[in-house]
């Protein structure tokens, strides 16, 4: 036999289950690559975000302070793109489960959550690219990062921690449903209302009280915030704001962590339910 | 000889449908078992279960003297399971897939590439192998699936409608492909809607009907009990068939079946080659014009009308190309194999 032996100390157990995840990830990377066409549409929805919000939007909706409107939303685009993108990969593993593929998967001693966290992590190595390209796209119609490196780069990892996050809430939604077609419209109406009943695109300060209480306790919002913070984009959260608000790099970390821990215990359960 | 698969009252329910009645199956080491039924008769199902992927409501069962429900990890390391998607990645190449699944064994690098190799001149995929899968015909997918079952050398194989819409090359050559396996003491569990599959492959076949073993044998001892040959008359019109009927009765002494939509009347025969000569001298006789007139070996849709008194709901498909009978033959439980 070729095959290593099969060891049970925790450590190789763990070794063994890192694998899984690795070989998992880099085979949808390979599918991204596979499959140029939908990479392309992929990156042409956000830039055409950037280009609008930019062009259109942005004499139209009056920041405080007169703040440049295209400084203020492309943290929001860069939100909506990776929570487009989760939803995406909720329908691609709805896709997976009626070919059979995951009853071979569960026929192989890998780890059972490996096709899950394959997603998650292959996701975030793909939004880092569609991120690094919109960053060009931004730069270019005059949105500036304007804080030193550190907290930026910060930022961006901010950026790529709610991106892990948003795959699961996807891959969660796409298992409760159960099929490629229902995934797809079931992720829009997740993504639409979550992004924009948050500060992504319209600032605090221009929402009527109760809508602003919404948004304040969205997680997107402290996201946001958190973000702009950090890359020094046009922040205003008007006067007292609500506790999310006020602490929003403690506040997205702890949304991120129950967030987490919710989906991918939900998106587990729903898998083995689904497979068996 | 000893058992290798032995189950004894498995039931499986899908919500209100059950798909397993309480299923009985021995298989001996080394042996080529065919399970046959129609489409929503449990084959799938029962496969699921043996393999692991599901587990049954009711019944025990064990592989290779493990336990499918307490030590299912080792039921998997000796089973090479092929479901009825050939279930490799459409993005990835034939190769990128071996090595691919040949790592999740946990087969390190190296190992994984040169079992890829093997595996590869073994089913001769040479032509295609650096192909993405999405570009290949059914019968490269299916014998890539097959491959990728074999990486770890399993003891069991279990096939799912193995050659379901497959050309008929294709399906010779995965025959071929089925026989080499079993001579090197693998031991087969297939399932297949076609008593010819059945017929060439498995030592023994398994009947399956809503969800049970209705009848097992050797294709001999079901043909002999069972089936036996059949004499069939296709009449050139309508009107001849009640004539041809009564004519058939007479001679062959049994009960014959009419199908008006094919215009055939079916008689079950013992020694067909006399009684095939005086039909047609009586024919010629009675000056009856038909179309077809010959022995036959049973069909499927014969099995079943034998042992259940009710048909597949089936078109009998002479040629044995069941794509007729696939998509006619669904009955409600459907939808529970597919879950």
């Amino acid at each position: 036999m070729t095959t290593a032996e099969v060891t049970n100390s925790v450590g190789a157990r763990l070794a063994w289950m890192v694998r899984d995840y690795v070989l998992l990830a880099r085979r949808y990377m390979l599918h991204a690559r596979r499959l140029p066409a939908q990479l392309f549409f992929t990156m042409l929805q956000p830039l055409l975000f950037v280009v609008l919000f930019a062009y259109v939007f942005g004499e139209a909706i009056p920041l405080p302070g007169g703040a440049d409107y295209t400084q203020y939303v492309m943290v929001g685009i860069f939100l909506q793109t990776i929570a487009f993108a989760g939803m995406t990969t909720g329908a691609g593993l709805a896709d997976e489960l009626g070919r059979g593929m995951v009853d071979r998967f569960r026929s192989l001693p890998m780890a059972p959550s490996a096709p899950l966290v394959g997603r998650a992590v292959s996701d975030v190595a793909r939004n880092a690219f569609t991120i690094g390209l919109m960053i060009l796209i931004g730069l270019a119609v005059g949105w500036r990062i304007s804080s030193s490196p550190l907290p930026a780069i910060g930022g961006f990892l901010l950026l790529l921690l709610c991106s892990f996050v948003l795959s699961w809430c996807g891959m969660l939604v796409g298992l409760l449903v159960g099929n490629t077609q229902g995934a797809v419209s079931a992720g829009i109406g997740v993504v639409f209302p979550l992004v924009w009943l948050s500060n992504a695109f319209v600032p605090l300060t221009g929402m009527s009280t109760g809508m602003r209480a919404i948004a304040s306790w969205n997680p997107v919002s402290s996201f946001n915030v958190a973000i702009r913070e950090l890359l020094g984009n046009p922040n205003p959260v008007g006067a007292d704001p609500a506790l999310p608000m006020r602490y929003p790099i403690a506040a997205s970390l702890l949304w991120i962590l129950a967030v987490l821990i919710v989906s991918s215990w939900g998106a587990m359960r729903a898998y083995r339910r689904r497979t068996s | 000889m000893t058992a290798f698969i032995e189950a004894a009252g498995l039931v499986k329910r899908f919500g209100r449908v059950s798909a397993l009645t309480g299923l009985d199956l021995h298989v001996e080491e080394g042996t080529v078992s065919g399970l046959l039924g129609p489409n929503g008769a449990g084959k799938t199902t029962a496969v699921r279960v043996l393999g692991t992927l599901v587990a049954p409501d009711a019944g025990t069962a064990t592989v290779g003297g493990y336990d499918i429900v307490r030590q299912s990890g080792q039921v998997r390391q000796l089973l090479g399971l092929s479901g009825q998607y050939a279930a490799v990645d459409a993005h990835l190449t034939g190769r990128e897939n071996l090595e691919l699944f040949a790592q999740l064994h946990r087969y390190r690098k190296r190992a994984a590439v040169r079992r890829a190799d093997e595996l590869i001149d073994r089913f001769d995929l040479g032509g295609f192998v650096n192909r993405l899968t999405r570009t290949y015909s059914g019968g490269m997918r299916r014998r890539l699936d097959l491959a990728v079952c074999l990486i770890a050398r399993p003891k069991l194989i279990a096939l799912d409608e193995p050659t379901t819409g497959l050309d008929p090359r294709s399906r010779y050559t995965l025959w071929e492909t089925i026989d080499e396996l079993v001579g090197q003491g693998t031991t087969v569990l297939l399932t297949t809607q076609y008593l010819e599959e059945a017929d060439r492959l498995a030592d023994q076949i398994v009947v399956i009907d809503g969800g049970r073993a209705i009848a097992t044998g050797t294709s001999d001892e079901l043909k002999a009990d069972v089936i036996g040959e059949r004499l069939q008359v296709v009449a050139a019109d309508n009107d001849s068939l009640p004539a041809i009927e009564a004519l058939l009765e007479r001679i062959a002494g049994t009960t014959a079946t009419v199908d008006p939509q094919l215009r055939s009347v079916v008689v079950p025969v013992s020694d067909g080659r006399t009684l095939l000569a005086e039909v047609t001298r009586q024919l010629v006789e009675y000056d009856i014009v038909v179309h077809e007139l010959g022995l036959r070996r049973a069909t499927l849709d014969d099995v079943f009308f034998a042992l259940t008194g009710h048909r597949t709901d089936a078109t009998v498909d002479e040629s044995g190309d069941g794509e007729a009978l696939a998509a006619s033959a669904g009955t409600d439980s459907r939808g529970g194999e597919q879950v």
